[in-house]
């Protein structure tokens, strides 16, 4: 199937996904354009190189190719049964996918 | 000589989770030289303007982050004292050999209570390309990528930031340059051993051992647009800026390694002298505080961290 793809984000909306692009940076677009709706809260976007863990998402359905992962946040485990970081990886086809609840240390402190 | 004891950040190891991509990104990018690999594969990065012999470890690990961060003393007696005084004040330190790290002498190391390991040396032997010293050009290998100077300070975060400041102003004999305070308490503390507005920093967190960015020094507020060029054109993740810190006045911006881990290049900032009052800020000016000219946190501020 040739690029782009369709990226299904679980009740939010849909996003376009070009070729070799991480698919964080595909949703940040969508977000941009108002097709992500429906989305609870703010697009999570952190480090968008695989390190920070606060754009966790499990793949529904869909193949994709990764780059590394910081372990801290996806386990090999947690790989092997569709979960990621959105911004390591890469559509290989259509995705539809679950943005994942912030882990509790990741939520912003309120501080006012 | 004014200044003695602990002098300045020496280095600090990062993590890093693809090894040539991240040699990439601080020597071509950020504009180190690549000193050597070591026998285990830790590799020693240096800016042309330093002369000792590394201020940057990258180590292949599986999570991002940073393993630890020096500082150099004034001198092996120096190593002595200070250890007497970090355990005297309750913590254990060990000892790292010589040559544990190619070129550095003999290390005491020890962690706080926001979960960070800090060490101490006082002997590095220098290494190429470094400052000329008669006669001397303004460099000896032209600079490259942003032209970082040096590896500058970092920004920590962990519990217990309370603590890290009574331990680094009483066994370090660091000082206290800027403080934000809310009613919630202490939640970021600026540190300085020298004449900088800070060598280190911590912000409150609840997790432990966490690294915010690890920075790097410019000459020049146009050297920070010229690396914000380089940011966009070599499609590196930017997180903020360019813009201006409240908090210690430098020109900033920052963004992320390959691995996550985040960095920030800078000019400028204020002189910190021994007998300056501590600036201090509340939850009221936060924003102005940490981002001068956006006036307000964006919200990996105080969320993503490695």
């Amino acid at each position: 199937m040739p690029a782009p793809y369709k990226i299904t984000v679980e009740n939010a909306g849909e996003a376009t996904c070009y070729e070799n692009e991480r698919v964080l940076v595909a949703l940040e677009r969508a977000q941009g354009f108002g097709r992500l709706k429906n989305l609870p809260r703010k697009l999570p976007v952190g480090c968008r190189r695989g390190g920070c863990g606060v754009c966790r998402a499990r793949v529904l359905s869909g193949n994709y190719r990764t780059d590394p992962m910081s372990r801290a946040h996806v386990s090999e485990a947690d790989e092997a049964v569709g979960l990621v970081l959105s911004c390591a990886i890469y559509a290989l086809g259509d995705l539809s996918l679950r943005l994942e609840a912030p882990q509790p240390h990741k939520q912003t402190p309120n501080i006012t | 000589m004014a200044l003695t004891g602990v002098l300045r950040p020496g280095f600090v190891q990062v993590r890093v989770l693809d090894m040539q991509a991240a040699i990439d990104h601080y020597t071509k990018r950020i504009g180190l030289h690549e000193v050597m690999t070591g026998e285990d594969g830790r590799v020693y990065l240096k800016s042309g303007d330093e002369f000792d012999h590394h201020s940057v470890i990258l180590r292949k690990a599986d999570h991002a982050g940073s393993d630890l961060m020096s500082f150099k003393v004034a001198s092996e007696a120096d190593l002595d004292s200070f250890e007497k005084r970090i355990v005297a004040y309750g913590y254990p330190v060990d000892h790292v050999p010589a040559g544990e790290q190619p070129g550095i002498g003999r290390r005491i190391g020890f962690t706080t209570a926001s979960g960070h390991r800090f060490e101490l040396y006082a002997h590095a032997e220098f290494s190429e390309p470094k400052p000329l010293i008669h006669n001397p050009d303004v460099w000896s290998v032209e600079p490259h990528g942003m032209g970082a100077r040096r590896f500058d300070h970092a920004l920590f975060y962990g519990p217990n930031v309370d603590e890290n400041l009574d331990f680094f102003e009483k066994v370090l004999d660091f000082r206290c340059a800027e403080r934000l305070d809310t009613p919630d308490g202490l939640l970021a503390i600026w540190l300085s051993c020298g004449m900088k507005a800070h060598d280190v920093a911590f912000v409150k967190h609840p997790e432990p051992s966490k690294t915010h960015h690890v920075s790097f020094e410019l000459e020049s507020w146009a050297d920070v647009g010229h690396a914000a060029d380089i940011i966009t054109c070599y499609d590196i993740s930017r997180d903020v800026g360019p813009t201006r810190h409240g908090i210690t006045r430098g020109q900033t911006i920052y963004f992320f390694d390959p691995s996550g881990n985040r960095n920030e290049v800078f000019a400028g900032g204020y002189t910190y002298y021994p007998d300056s009052p501590t600036r201090t800020w509340d939850h009221t000016e936060i924003g102005k505080a940490i981002f001068y000219y956006e006036r307000q946190l964006n919200e990996a501020f105080l969320s993503v961290v490695t």
